[in-house]
């Protein structure tokens, strides 16, 4: 039987996500995957500097806040002394794959038992659309104005791909928000990143593709589109790495 | 009377925070504080502590954020580059209002200066040095014994005030050895309970640890209002300060740190010759005991600040003697420290100097 309920592990709180923006859905599954798991009243969340910068308004658990790419040193931190708790960390892609890549690389390859969710936007979002890591060769942002690659910045940096060179690291998928289908497999990566974790597995890793229309200046129906034409294609979805 | 034992003062450190109940140790490798993370690698599991080498200063100080905010008493350490990596997570820490202990073994800078003995991070350590108004406490050991004592210590007025503390070692006292008696750690403050940390909401509301205050629009001026408070607070219940011969000084030296114990070696001689020299120290930078040194200039002549920096202690000396007291300065950065001579000598030159203007003003 099909029911349909809030999970409540968001709380009431009126999200601050612009219309069409992949965040709110990707917290949704974060928050029904806590949920099904039974894990709520054990569960820390470390939000990110970034548009999710505020989830812990959002999130009905233990939340902290911290510096900008820092989450997974302070995941190792709050896990290490908690190991009996369940520690993730929700991060974009400025916060986790330039300004924290030193701390990403070394969780994973500590096989730090946490759980990352990754969202992955192509572009600094709350910044105002900055150039991010992973902006697509030829995409324009607002440090990028010719399209990314004309001026030295190098093409997008493939977090999943260069994750899976390393032994310390149990689980990597990239995912999507942009199709029912996507949202449904995304879910399923993230139950299966926390699960592991919950079975002390290691380091479990969901990379999200986002749809961010306001800094990409595109309507929302034309960005689901973009992740589904362009991202995709760029960043092939996939279990990267799956030690089971 | 308590067991001795004989360690190098990075250890001492080390040894008595694991006394003190210190259970996270996250660092990197710098000298010459190298022993730190040595020594803590192979204690901490000793004790079901946890030991991590970070990938970096900055990673070490979040670890201790994430570990701080798991309630369990922790510190990292480093050398003068890596203190200024940590920066920013000391800013966060203590926004956030968490306890976390932080050992500064300063070397030579700026840059990478040097592997020497240094006092050159002294604004760094009491002015802030990350961004935002806040304040860290900090202690300046002048022996082994102390470093032991106040890292016990710092750990209690870390909790009790929950607050960051940072231990301004330096070079020289990290790497010397000398006997220290090992005392049973007892708080010396009521500790409160640790109502913040994020260990699951089970059976409670959730918990939120952060800094960032958006709302209402002036919430960011309610929180730094609190914090003010606090620093108030911490600066009239804990200035510490030890006077050594000063009450018929005519030349009070101030000094602190690895430099205040060879100053004192300086007043003793001084007063071997004759001359009535003695010696103000803060064991506490901040809060920086002023009120001691405002004494100290009502009945001294002369104050000589000497420091292993070019003149960013005696900055506080002025602020604190406020005018009423001539305040002279014998100091260098990179590595330079004063002998018991040196310190004499310029003693003696002052001295002199004050008679010939004397005569002069005859
Ligand atoms: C040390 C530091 N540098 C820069 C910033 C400014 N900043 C805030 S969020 C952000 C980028 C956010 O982009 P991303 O991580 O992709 O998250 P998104 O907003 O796209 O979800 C930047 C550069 C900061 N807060 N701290
Ligand atoms: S700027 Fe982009 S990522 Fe940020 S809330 Fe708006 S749509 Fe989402
Ligand atoms: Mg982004």
């Amino acid at each position: 039987m099909l029911t349909l309920k809030r999970t409540d592990v968001l709380t009431d709180a009126c999200t601050h996500y612009c219309p069409g923006c992949g965040h709110g859905i990707a917290h949704r599954l974060v928050a029904e995957v806590i949920e099904e798991l039974g894990i709520r009243e054990k569960t820390i969340g470390i939000a990110p500097v970034g548009c999710a910068v505020l989830m812990y308004d959002y999130f009905n658990c233990d939340m902290t806040e911290c510096a900008h790419g820092r989450p997974p040193a302070m995941a190792t931190g709050i896990k290490r002394i908690q190991p009996d708790k369940i520690v993730f960390t929700y991060q974009g892609d400025g916060d986790l794959a330039a300004i924290g890549t030193a701390e990403t690389i070394h969780a994973a390859n500590r096989g730090e038992n946490i759980t990352v969710i990754f969202i992955n936007n192509a572009i600094y979002g709350m910044t105002g659309g900055q150039m991010a890591p992973t902006t697509l060769t030829g995409m324009r942002s607002t440090t990028s104005q010719d399209g990314r690659g004309e001026h030295g910045e190098g093409p997008p940096l493939k977090v999943c791909e260069l994750l899976s060179t390393l032994d310390g690291v149990c689980y990597l998928e990239r995912t999507a928000v942009s199709t029912p289908k996507d949202v449904i497999a995304t879910k399923r990566a993230i139950k299966k990143a926390f699960q592991n974790q919950i079975d002390g597995k290691g380091f479990s890793l969901v990379e999200v593709l986002s749809m961010c229309p306001t800094d990409w200046k595109l309507s929302t129906v034309q960005s689901v589109d973009f992740v589904n034409n362009e991202m995709k294609e760029a960043f092939p979805l996939g279990v990267y790495k799956d030690k089971g | 009377m308590g067991k001795k034992i004989l360690l190098k003062g990075n250890e001492v450190m080390c040894e008595a925070a694991v006394q003190a109940g210190c259970r996270f140790f996250a660092g990197y490798p710098i000298t010459p504080q190298n022993e730190v993370p040595e020594y803590m690698s192979k204690r901490m599991p000793q004790v079901s502590g946890v030991f991590v080498q970070a990938e970096s200063e900055i990673a070490a100080i979040n670890m201790v954020f994430g570990a701080s905010a798991s309630g369990v008493r922790c510190m990292t350490s480093s050398s003068s580059p890596g203190i200024s990596l940590k920066q920013e997570g000391i800013s966060y820490i203590a926004g956030a209002e968490l306890p976390c202990l932080i050992a500064n073994v300063q070397r030579g800078g700026p840059g990478l200066g040097n592997i020497r003995a240094s006092q050159a991070d002294y604004f760094q350590a009491v002015k802030g040095g990350g961004h935002g108004d806040y304040r860290v406490i900090v202690l300046a050991p002048a022996s082994l014994q102390e470093i032991y004592n106040l890292t016990m210590n710092a750990f209690d007025w870390a909790d009790y005030y929950r607050n960051p503390v940072m231990m301004l070692s330096d070079g020289i006292s990290g790497q010397m050895a000398e006997p220290v008696e090992i005392l049973p750690y007892k708080p010396i403050v009521d500790l409160p309970a640790k109502d913040y940390i994020l260990d699951g909401c089970k059976g409670r509301k959730p918990r939120v640890v952060k800094t960032l205050v958006l709302r209402p629009t002036d919430g960011l001026v309610t929180h730094n209002e609190h914090l003010q408070e606090k620093y108030k607070c911490i600066e009239s219940e804990l200035s510490l300060c030890e006077e050594y011969e000063t009450a018929d000084a005519e030349i009070v030296i101030a000094a602190y740190g690895i430099t205040a114990r060879i100053a004192k070696g300086a007043v003793r001689l001084a007063r071997k010759k004759g001359l009535a020299a003695g010696l103000i120290r803060p064991i506490t930078l901040w809060p920086f005991p002023s009120d001691a040194f405002a004494d100290v200039a009502e009945t001294a002549r002369q104050i000589l600040t000497v420091e292993m920096s070019h003149g960013q202690f005696i900055e506080d000396v002025k602020l604190a003697v406020n005018g009423t007291c001539p305040v002279e300065f014998l100091g260098k950065g990179g590595g330079w420290y004063p002998t018991e001579e040196i310190i004499l000598e310029k003693i003696e030159s002052m001295v002199a100097a004050s008679v010939t203007t004397a005569k002069g003003e005859l």
